[in-house]
């Protein structure tokens, strides 16, 4: 069977440092008047360069040499760091960006899902922008009109549909957004990573509207970062490393292909001897911090609930000491989670020396997806003697820890915790 | 459209197995480096109709809901002006009016003005205006810009209310002439929509042309014939005043207003002038279609 998208070594790159992409038209005029000849030359060797002179320095291509064919009614996941080009590929195939190199063919209708809300106007009413967002979105008129109940019906506001947005809360709107989006019905429809927003009902309703979408035979490139999401949806995942394609085959497959890429065996160990984040007044002891994951060390990138060690290299020539170690693990807001130290946790009365690594281990490490950074407190039972904050960062990677193929999402705190429930039934009901 | 239909006419079943593919209407898109002048599809135009007419409903609803005297103002802009005018160069300067009472000669001149210039000024600030829009999702480029000079034209119909009342009060009758009008308001447009639309496109790179236009539109207006008549010009110098289109366009309204004689020959200049911009326009704005995605 014909690929329903064939693409050939697509790329596209842009030019770095270029924050202020536009320029004013003082700063080509005073080009063009301060030196005329160099600026005409400058001007035609542009002209001439098009689409992009691969030489020219600063560039970075987002994405390079892609080729791939994706079948009628295939569910494409496309994962990947931030980075690695899936939004490049997803804005290329959706005619917003231009490639620099190479080609696509796409036969169908196109419908590109980038943003929740696109194109919505918070002066209008939630009516209004059903048909405003609708068309932007490339429905016709009559085709909004025929979908119009079903959209409100969806979106669950048949009472605020004649409200104007901008009295709306938050999950109105993305209620609303994304009921119009769901509702396109093009023969390939690109998904971006918005199911990032709203709530956890809402979101499970737009995945189910998904997998309707997909069980009709139409084929979705969808960008997340929800592996499970990924793996529950998609027939096939690509990943993108540094614009390139680096692997496609079945979600399980390319789903760990991706985890093993993001433990970086590399990370996971920092030298602390000369370390900007040392307070001042320390004596530097400590000198370097390895993070262990079960039998992996040293480990960048931990899966939520598993075994955690933090390792810390210490030597004092002067004199010997007993070692105390406080760990405190932060957000990467910097937000405090929790701290431990083998003083106030008791039976750690370590004796005394002059030397060695000191460890602290967590049986399962009960920290979300994200960021962490960790601050290092030595001291010798008298007082602090050697302070780092953010000595080392590491992630956490999602799992499915409660064994209900469902991720627990971002937002809800930086722990998570286990708990029981109970019932009793009132029994005047 | 197709799908849509095949959803509700074939079972489910049939759907999925069936691989419909490249028969129907489906479209075949093409993306490649460097689409250029080729790019220009007129059908990719026409199949977006829908959005430009949502875009200018969104334009003036938006604009009307935002304002205190919402259409209002659509009225009072040129009116207020024609006051202004008449006080200032019909009574005091005396200019003189080809005949016609001096605040309805002015009104005429004015209201297709306010129509450019409306038209020119939001069109060239709308690409910027929607930069949410163009990074998130594709359609022709050139509908922004084309649905804020559509959005001027609603402005204009309500302006032109005030015309048919002054047409009234001063006893002027209408001939068949008027219906020049409709080719007339045409050319305005198009020629609107030439520079509103380079503009814009050029407002993306250099965004000086928001600072700049303002004051370039105002010089515009008094080269001209708005609030003198075009005989007011020494003949010698007179030619320079055709090469603008905006001339050959104004004097076509009045004549065909107060059924003059019409001056052909400067408004076929003014066409092919205007037609000539919107090309050149157009090209320019598909070279820089290009970059706005990435530049904006």
């Amino acid at each position: 069977m014909r690929p329903i998208i064939q693409i050939r070594g697509l790329g596209k790159q842009y030019r770095l440092g270029t924050r202020r992409p536009y320029r004013t038209l003082r700063e080509t005029m005073a080009g063009a008047i301060a030196s005329p000849v160099r600026h005409a030359k400058s001007v035609l060797k542009r002209i001439n360069a098009r689409p992009a002179n691969p030489r020219e320095r600063e560039t970075i291509w987002a994405l390079r040499d892609l080729d791939l064919d994706v079948g009628e009614g295939e569910v494409l996941g496309v994962i990947g760091r931030n980075g690695a080009g899936k939004s490049t590929l997803l804005k290329i195939l959706s005619r917003i960006t231009e490639p620099t190199t190479g080609r696509a063919e796409l036969y169908g209708r196109v419908g590109s899902l980038l943003e929740v809300g696109t194109g919505f106007h918070p002066e209008l009413t939630g009516r209004d922008n059903i048909y405003l967002s609708g068309a932007i979105l490339g429905m016709r008129r009559a085709e909004i009109e025929r979908k119009f109940d079903e959209i409100v019906a969806f979106a669950e506001l048949d009472k605020f549909v004649d409200t104007t947005v901008k009295h709306y809360s938050s999950g109105m709107y993305v209620r609303l957004a994304f009921a119009v989006a769901a509702h396109l019905e093009p023969e390939i429809l690109l998904v971006d990573e918005v199911l990032a927003v709203g709530d956890a009902e809402f979101q499970k309703k737009c995945l189910g509207k998904m997998g309707d979408v997909a069980r009709q035979g139409r084929t979705i490139l969808f960008i997340s970062h929800n592996m499970p999401a990924i793996e529950g949806l998609c027939t096939s995942c690509l990943l993108l490393t540094g614009g390139k394609m680096e692997g496609k085959g079945t979600p399980s497959e390319v789903i760990s292909k991706y985890l093993n890429s993001v433990l970086r065996p590399d990370a996971g160990r920092r030298s602390l001897k000369t370390h900007p984040g040392r307070r001042a007044g320390s004596i530097p002891i400590m000198e370097w911090v390895e993070l262990q994951s079960g039998v992996e060390r040293p480990i960048g990138a931990v899966r939520m609930d598993s075994q955690f060690t933090v390792h810390v290299g210490f030597s004092c020539p002067s004199r010997p000491l007993r070692p105390v170690l406080g760990v405190t693990v932060r957000t990467a807001q910097g937000a405090t989670v929790f701290n431990v130290n083998n003083k106030f946790i008791g039976g750690y009365d370590f004796d005394r020396c002059k030397a060695g690594t000191i460890s602290c281990t967590f049986d399962n490490l009960p920290l979300m997806p994200g960021t962490y950074t960790l601050d290092l407190w030595f001291n010798d039972r008298a007082s602090d003697l050697d302070v780092i904050f953010d000595a080392i960062s590491f992630e956490v990677i999602p799992a499915d820890v409660f064994g209900t193929a469902q991720l627990p999402w971002a937002y809800l705190g930086p722990i998570f915790c286990r708990a029981r429930f109970g019932l009793e039934p009132d029994s005047r009901n | 459209m197709a799908s849509a239909l095949t959803k509700e006419i074939l079972p489910p079943e049939t759907q999925t197995s069936a691989p419909t593919l490249h028969d129907r209407e489906r479209p075949v898109i093409t993306i490649e480096a460097g689409g250029k002048w080729a790019g220009f599809e007129l059908a990719d135009l026409w199949l977006h109709r829908d959005l430009f007419l949502f875009l200018v409903w969104r334009d003036v609803k938006v604009r009307y809901k935002q304002t205190l005297l919402g259409a209002g103002w659509a009225i009072l802009q040129p009116f207020l002006t024609m006051v202004l005018f008449t006080l200032i160069f019909g009574k005091l300067a005396k200019v003189p009016s080809d005949g016609i009472p001096y605040p309805i000669f002015a009104y005429a001149g004015l209201l297709p003005w306010t129509f450019f210039s409306n038209a020119v000024t939001n069109s060239s600030n709308s690409l910027v205006g929607n930069a949410a829009l163009i990074t998130k999702v594709y359609f022709p480029r050139m509908v922004i810009p084309g649905a804020a000079v559509g959005a001027g034209l609603v402005d204009l119909a309500i302006a032109a209310v005030i015309l048919v009342a002054m047409m009234a009060w001063y006893g002027i009758g209408i001939g068949f002439a008027v219906l020049m009008l409709i080719p007339l308001v045409v050319l305005t447009a198009v020629f609107a929509l030439a520079v509103g639309m380079w503009m814009s496109g050029l407002n993306v790179k250099y965004r000086d042309i928001r600072y700049a236009l303002p004051f370039f539109v105002q010089i515009w207006m008094y080269a001209t014939p708005i609030i003198y008549p075009i005989d007011f010009v020494p003949e010698r110098w007179r030619w320079l005043l055709v090469l603008n289109p905006l001339t050959g366009i104004i004097e076509g309204y009045r004549a065909a207003l107060f059924g003059r004689r019409f001056a052909w020959g400067h408004l076929a200049v003014s066409a092919v002038l205007s037609i000539a911009a919107l090309v050149y326009a157009a090209y320019s704005f598909k070279q820089m279609e290009r970059d706005f995605a990435d530049v904006i």
